[in-house]
């Protein structure tokens, strides 16, 4: 059964009820809604502060790495306490300080394709924080496959990208935009990331899950933005679907 | 003819996507282009025409998180 609200959970979020478009019904959404976040390092720790800060659910952490002294110039959650330590871990203690509301889980291994569907279909939305192609594009796959949607970032340098994949006939999917690059092996270990930008593209992503989740307004489904940080400029894209995409159609 | 290429106006020869690509010097497998606001899938870049004042952005890959 759906949890509802209790009197001090509506005077917590209560500058979100206000939102005459957001209300008690979409801050009761968020309550029951469960989120699955791939990748617990920079995009990951901005993301996910603002999604227990904002009162969802239920958050799911993903993460094999631990944290090294080098990630935290941009990774907020982790601390010098807790280096060594795994991602999911660092991470979760520090998001319960943030709300102790939040239901967080902890997977702290890689998983198999079996165990990731299972986890999908057991969530209300992906969040794709991962630094590679290849875990990129299986993340796409188990989105389409448990028709989960899908939000999508990225940052490198002093730029950033995001974008929302919703299942659907009419709409693009991941690879309909990544098969346009190929693979290419530039990671923040070697191209360096500007601390905020990562912070920008990150809080994008949560802002796009709570939309998503709570159907409010419109997404970025089909669409990707770029940020250019060097010019402070947002750019809009359309990502057509791509009829012989071998992931989705 | 003239045309905006990531935000700077630049005087171009090329007639269709896929020269002006190449005239630019980017290995076509590395970069997707948006051709007026839309990504344009690399089979079509050479029917994608260019005319004056058109706005192409070369969009490099990112995967860093």
């Amino acid at each position: 059964m759906a949890k509802q609200l209790t009197n001090k959970q509506a005077l917590r979020y209560n500058r979100q009820i206000l939102l005459p478009n957001f209300d008690l019904d979409r801050q009761e959404i968020l309550l029951n809604a469960r989120a699955l976040m791939i990748g617990v390092g920079g995009l990951g720790c901005a993301c996910a502060q603002y999604l227990v800060a904002s009162g969802v659910g239920s958050l799911t952490l993903v993460d094999d790495d631990n944290v090294d002294l080098s990630n935290l110039q941009r990774q907020v959650l982790h601390t010098e306490d807790t280096v060594g330590m795994n991602k999911c871990l660092s991470a979760k203690a520090s998001l319960n300080k943030i709300n102790s509301d939040c239901n967080i889980t902890t997977i702290d291994h890689r998983m198999s394709r079996d165990e990731f569907l299972v986890e999908a279909n057991n969530h209300d939305i992906i969040i794709d924080c991962t630094d590679n192609l290849a875990t990129r594009n299986l993340v796409n796959e188990v989105s389409i496959k448990s028709n989960t949607p899908l939000v999508s970032g990225a940052a490198i340098r002093m730029e950033g990208q995001v974008s929302s994949f919703i299942p659907g006939k009419e709409n693009a999917c991941y690879e309909c935009l990544s098969q346009r690059f190929g693979e290419q092996t530039l990671s923040c270990v070697e191209s360096g990331i500007l601390s905020p930008v990562v912070g920008i593209i990150g809080s994008m992503q949560a802002l796009e899950a709570v939309k998503i989740l709570t159907s409010l307004g419109d997404n970025l489904s089909s669409q990707l933005l770029l940020f250019d940080a060097l010019s402070t400029e947002w750019n809009k894209f359309t990502i057509s679907k791509n009829l012989q995409c071998k992931a989705c159609s | 003819m003239k045309i905006t290429v990531n935000g700077e106006s630049q005087v171009t020869q090329a007639s269709n996507l896929q020269e002006l690509v190449k005239r630019l010097g980017y290995g076509e497998s590395k970069i997707a282009a948006a051709f007026n606001g839309s990504f344009v899938p690399h089979s079509q870049y050479i029917n994608t025409l260019l005319s004056e004042g058109d706005d192409i952005e070369i969009v490099a890959p990112m995967q860093g998180g």
